[in-house]
């Protein structure tokens, strides 16, 4: 990795900086309305797990789908906006391999979802203070599911060639998938087929394996958590550098 | 300049080939351009140029068919061979979120320059630009912008570089600016591949001209020699002579 990663990696960071207002903030304000909304709506009427008040339930399902959904949108977007006005060919032209050009995008992507992931906790940790459990799965799941979703944007910003199909990934897949991984609920109060359909939501894996660093308790093993998401993210960095390396949509 | 590689030709292309579906697009193109040369790939619009020029900067793969900058093959050796290449885009294409100097600034980093504000700051006042450089590249009229974006193509000091038709739509005091620019770069060593529709340009700037037409090079010699064997007065008149003969 040279100083070709280095200004790719820093110019996607100064991309969304310079818009911090829209990429930074405006998550932040929309994460801090579910909290406040389902907090007082459902804080009083819900316990998932014995002894953990729902908010504190609540504040690492928030966090992890406000990192999740950021590092999509940074690495995704930032492609089909280049792909779109044609900027891209700045970049192809230059002499960067391609696990250059990936690791650059997803690891700007993975520095906003932890921003967005940060502010967010920190916010809310002043309305209702976090308990710490295990600081290392707390980073390890922040570090492998905002990887996840950056890579997973890098793809969507591959395949995608127009805003509208971009905006399906967005409605058709990541919103389901964010909303439907046990930010709000945990996976037991669901009735079996949407239980067993959430079992095949990496999603689902990363919240619940956050969460558990913060309260200590979990609808799976964190082990599990780890194995799946892990290897997600391998499966979809190995299936993105392969696309890559083809020149698919990219170097036609 | 780049006296090290001499004996290699600036640009090598052998029998490429490109389909875009049924459309064949390049259908077996060899070309030499030899270093120093200024040279006109000419055709009329779809007869492949911009085609070969992606392939050749490696934003296109041929089917077939290899391609060399400075000796250096465009997919196995593509780290050297985009050093060697700099490509001013046919479209008016630009990041909106950075000023001109954050532009030229990244696109030097790209190709392994961290420290290069003396090349940039002498791109900027060649091409008229330095007292836009802090300015956003959205604020900035057509003509600004394509400065910018042959100062983009020059950042990294390539021996190569490719205009893909850089004045269409320009005014006359920037096509005067660009190509006092280019021949000074041309004298000092750079090889210069053009494309353009306006052929009195090439005519005036270049010493030899290739012709694509529908994917194939149907002429590449010298102007002077084009123009007597067609009996020609002017590149124009030969050109459309040419496409004439090789249609009928």
């Amino acid at each position: 990795m040279g100083v070709g990663f280095t200004t790719l990696f820093g110019k996607e960071v100064l991309r969304f900086w310079k818009v911090s207002f829209q990429t930074l903030l405006a998550p932040l304000i929309s994460t801090l309305l579910y909290l406040v909304v389902f907090s007082q709506v459902l804080g009083q009427r819900v316990s998932v797990y014995p002894g953990v008040s729902y908010a504190a339930f609540l504040v690492p399902g928030l966090v992890m789908m406000a990192m999740l959904q950021n590092a999509f949108a940074n690495s995704s977007s930032s492609l089909v906006q280049s792909k779109v006005s044609g900027s891209l060919v700045f970049v192809l032209l230059a002499p960067l391999s391609v696990i250059e050009f990936f690791s650059a995008y997803v690891l700007a992507a993975m520095l906003r979802g932890l921003l967005v992931g940060f502010v967010v906790l920190v916010t809310a940790g002043f309305f209702f203070p976090p308990q710490i459990h295990s600081l290392l799965w707390i980073l390890v799941f922040c570090f492998l599911a905002t990887g996840l979703s950056g890579a997973l944007g890098v793809l969507a910003g591959v395949w995608a060639e127009k805003f509208d199909q971009m905006a399906a990934w967005q409605n058709f897949l990541i919103l389901p998938l964010t909303f439907l991984s046990g930010a709000f609920y945990s996976l037991h109060s669901l009735p079996p087929l949407w239980h067993f359909i959430s079992r095949f939501n990496p999603f689902f894996y990363a919240i619940d394996g956050f969460r558990y660093g913060f309260i200590g308790a979990s609808d799976v093993s964190p082990w599990e958590s780890l194995l799946i998401v892990g290897s997600t993210c391998l499966a979809l960095s190995w299936a993105t550098l392969a696309l890559l390396r083809s020149g698919w949509r990219v170097r036609p | 300049m780049f006296s090290q590689e001499r004996s290699l030709p600036a640009v090598e292309i052998r029998a490429v080939q490109k389909s875009y579906g049924a459309l064949q697009a390049l259908r077996g193109v060899d070309l030499t351009i030899e270093q120093g040369e200024f040279f006109a790939l000419l055709g009329p619009n779809g007869a492949g140029k911009t085609t070969l020029i992606s392939i050749l900067a490696g934003l296109a793969r041929a089917d077939a068919g290899t391609l060399k900058v400075m000796g250096h093959e465009v997919v196995q050796d593509y780290r050297a061979a985009r050093r060697a290449l700099g490509v001013v885009p046919q479209e008016l294409v630009f990041d909106p979120f950075f000023s001109v100097r954050e532009t030229l600034r990244i696109q030097s980093g790209y190709f392994g320059l961290r420290h290069n504000d003396d090349w940039i700051d002498e791109i900027l006042e060649n091409l008229h630009l330095t007292d836009k450089a802090e300015v956003n590249m959205r604020t900035l009229s057509g003509g600004m912008k394509r400065r910018v974006l042959i100062g983009q193509a020059l950042v990294h000091r390539p021996p190569v570089i490719v205009l893909d038709e850089p004045t269409a739509g320009v005014d006359v005091e920037l096509r005067q600016t660009l190509w006092k620019f280019i021949r000074q770069l041309n004298g000092a060593g750079h090889t210069i591949l053009l494309t353009t529709h306006y052929l009195e340009e090439a005519e005036a700037l270049c010493q030899r001209v290739a012709v694509l037409h529908k994917g194939q090079l149907v002429a590449c010699e010298r102007i002077s020699e084009l123009l007597l064997g067609r009996q020609a007065a002017t590149l124009e008149e030969a050109f459309m002579g040419l496409i004439r003969d090789v249609e009928t």
